[in-house]
């Protein structure tokens, strides 16, 4: 089973995965990903003919630099706590003008075709690349956030009883052979969440946190959360807090 | 979110340490169900009835997965009472057995329904012959030889794979055959992976 959030870190430190990845990191087919994603930045669509260099990131309309590690955050303008995915759908909708049956209709791409999200996310999350993660804590709708994203984390249902906990919550057990980190904790978070989005190297694919969201609830056994949602925020918040601080170094590569 | 609910997870914030388990209480379950069922869709045989948590799931989240004596016996009961044991002898092929516990489809949203296997080495070890098992549940290995394969075992072992929650109500185990996901048969070849004493689990 696929199910891990990535070897990285302390735990790939320990592992094979640790010399596997050093090899691959420095000839990343990451940046292919990135040249497309400036391009779909840059690129006029949706009835209002724009394209989304003048989306606000949070740091100000077209400012990427160090946008992605300052993420999620909350936005007055949407009254609520975004990632980066959830951000975008909303300037697609807002700035573009795009419905959002027609903006979410193919998020996730696969190893012949990247979707406009993966490609988006990759080039901006690029610019962040060096800089400490540090996402949104003062705001009281970021404190919620954070506080709902822990309860989530530890919320059993489902057909299988499963909450993250269930894969994600003791150092050092397996799954098979994979070891899952305890993101709760913030010393298997940071390489985790440092590391995100990331090449896959097993589905010769570029995947997205929301993405990784949706792939741990198909393994929950749960139904699909609807796209740049409350729920995948709030656990985004919880664990991109749990690695605040933590320099960000991806987009990565992940097996 | 009223400005008083705000106010509450705020206030949990700042007297929890970080990202440590807090209990969730009756509204916050009620909030996280209705949050689910907003913010989910079905897919496949995914269905959104599944994010209604049942009163079991209910307690170990209230509870950190540590119920009181009393309730935790209380739950168990009543999981153990609808547990439907077959009649006769529950040991079927260690053979099948060993492919419904090396399968690690069923029951998501990409898995056909029906085809199901019990993912369990995914947390135990069984067979001596498998090396690639998890490590989240106990060891299984010579668990028939080291407990004989009476009638009485052979009902716990059914019984445990049927419901785990029976004799321990917030198991991490999933309730295999309470939620649909294994039949009689499967749970019966299951009990023989870990019974029959022709099985490589006991040898």
């Amino acid at each position: 089973m696929g199910l891990a959030l990535g070897a990285s870190g302390l735990l790939a430190q320990k592992s094979p995965y640790a010399d596997y990845q050093r090899m691959t990191a420095e000839n990343a087919p990451v940046e292919l990903y990135e040249i497309q994603g400036e391009e779909a930045w840059k690129k006029r669509a949706g009835p209002k003919n724009v394209s989304l260099e003048q989306c606000d990131l949070g740091q100000g309309p077209g400012v990427l630099k160090g946008a992605y590690a300052g993420l999620p955050r909350y936005f007055a303008d949407a009254d609520r706590v975004m990632d980066l995915e959830a951000r975008l759908l909303h300037c697609m909708t807002t700035l573009q003008g795009r419905s959002r049956e027609e903006a979410t209709k193919r998020v996730f791409g696969n190893a012949d075709l990247a979707s406009e999200m993966e490609v988006l996310s990759a080039y901006i999350a690029r610019q962040s690349n060096g800089m400490p993660l540090k996402p949104g804590t003062s705001h009281p709708k970021e404190k919620a956030a954070y506080a709902l994203g822990q309860k989530l984390f530890y919320h059993r249902a489902g057909p299988w009883d499963f909450s993250c906990t269930s894969c994600h919550g003791e150092e050092g057990k397996r799954i098979r052979m994979s070891e899952l980190p305890p993101l709760a904790k913030p010393e298997y978070a940071r390489p985790v969440m440092a590391t995100w989005p990331a090449y896959r190297v097993s589905t010769s694919s570029f995947v997205t946190l929301q993405w990784r969201m949706n792939d741990c609830y198909r393994q929950m056994r749960m139904p699909e959360p609807n796209f740049g949602s409350e729920v995948p925020a709030a656990l985004l918040t919880f664990l991109t807090v749990n690695a605040a601080g933590e320099t960000y170094r991806g987009p990565a590569i992940k097996r | 979110m009223t400005r008083f609910g705000l106010f509450l997870i705020t206030l949990a914030v700042a007297t929890a340490a970080l990202g440590q388990r807090q209990p969730e209480s009756a509204a916050d379950s009620r909030r996280i169900d209705g949050l689910l069922k907003r913010d989910f869709h079905e897919r496949g045989q995914a269905k959104m009835d599944r994010v209604q948590t049942d009163e079991l799931q209910r307690a170990c989240n209230r509870y950190a997965d540590n119920p009181p004596a009393a309730l935790a016996k209380r739950l168990e009961a009543a999981q153990l009472k609808a547990i439907p044991f077959p009649s006769g002898s529950l040991l079927g092929s260690w053979q099948a057995g060993e492919k419904i516990a090396q399968s690690g489809r069923g029951m998501t949203w990409n898995d056909k329904p029906g085809d199901a296997g019990g993912s369990c080495y995914n947390c135990h070890e069984i067979s001596p012959k498998e090396e690639a098992h998890g490590t989240i549940g106990p060891s299984l290995a010579r668990f028939g030889t080291l407990r004989g394969n009476s009638a009485e075992i052979q009902r716990y072992v059914y019984g445990k794979i049927y419901n785990s929650k029976a004799s321990n109500a917030c198991s991490q185990m999933p309730r295999f055959g309470h939620s649909g996901t294994l039949t009689e048969q499967q749970i019966k070849d299951l009990t023989a992976l870990l019974l029959d004493p022709a099985s490589p689990v006991n040898q």
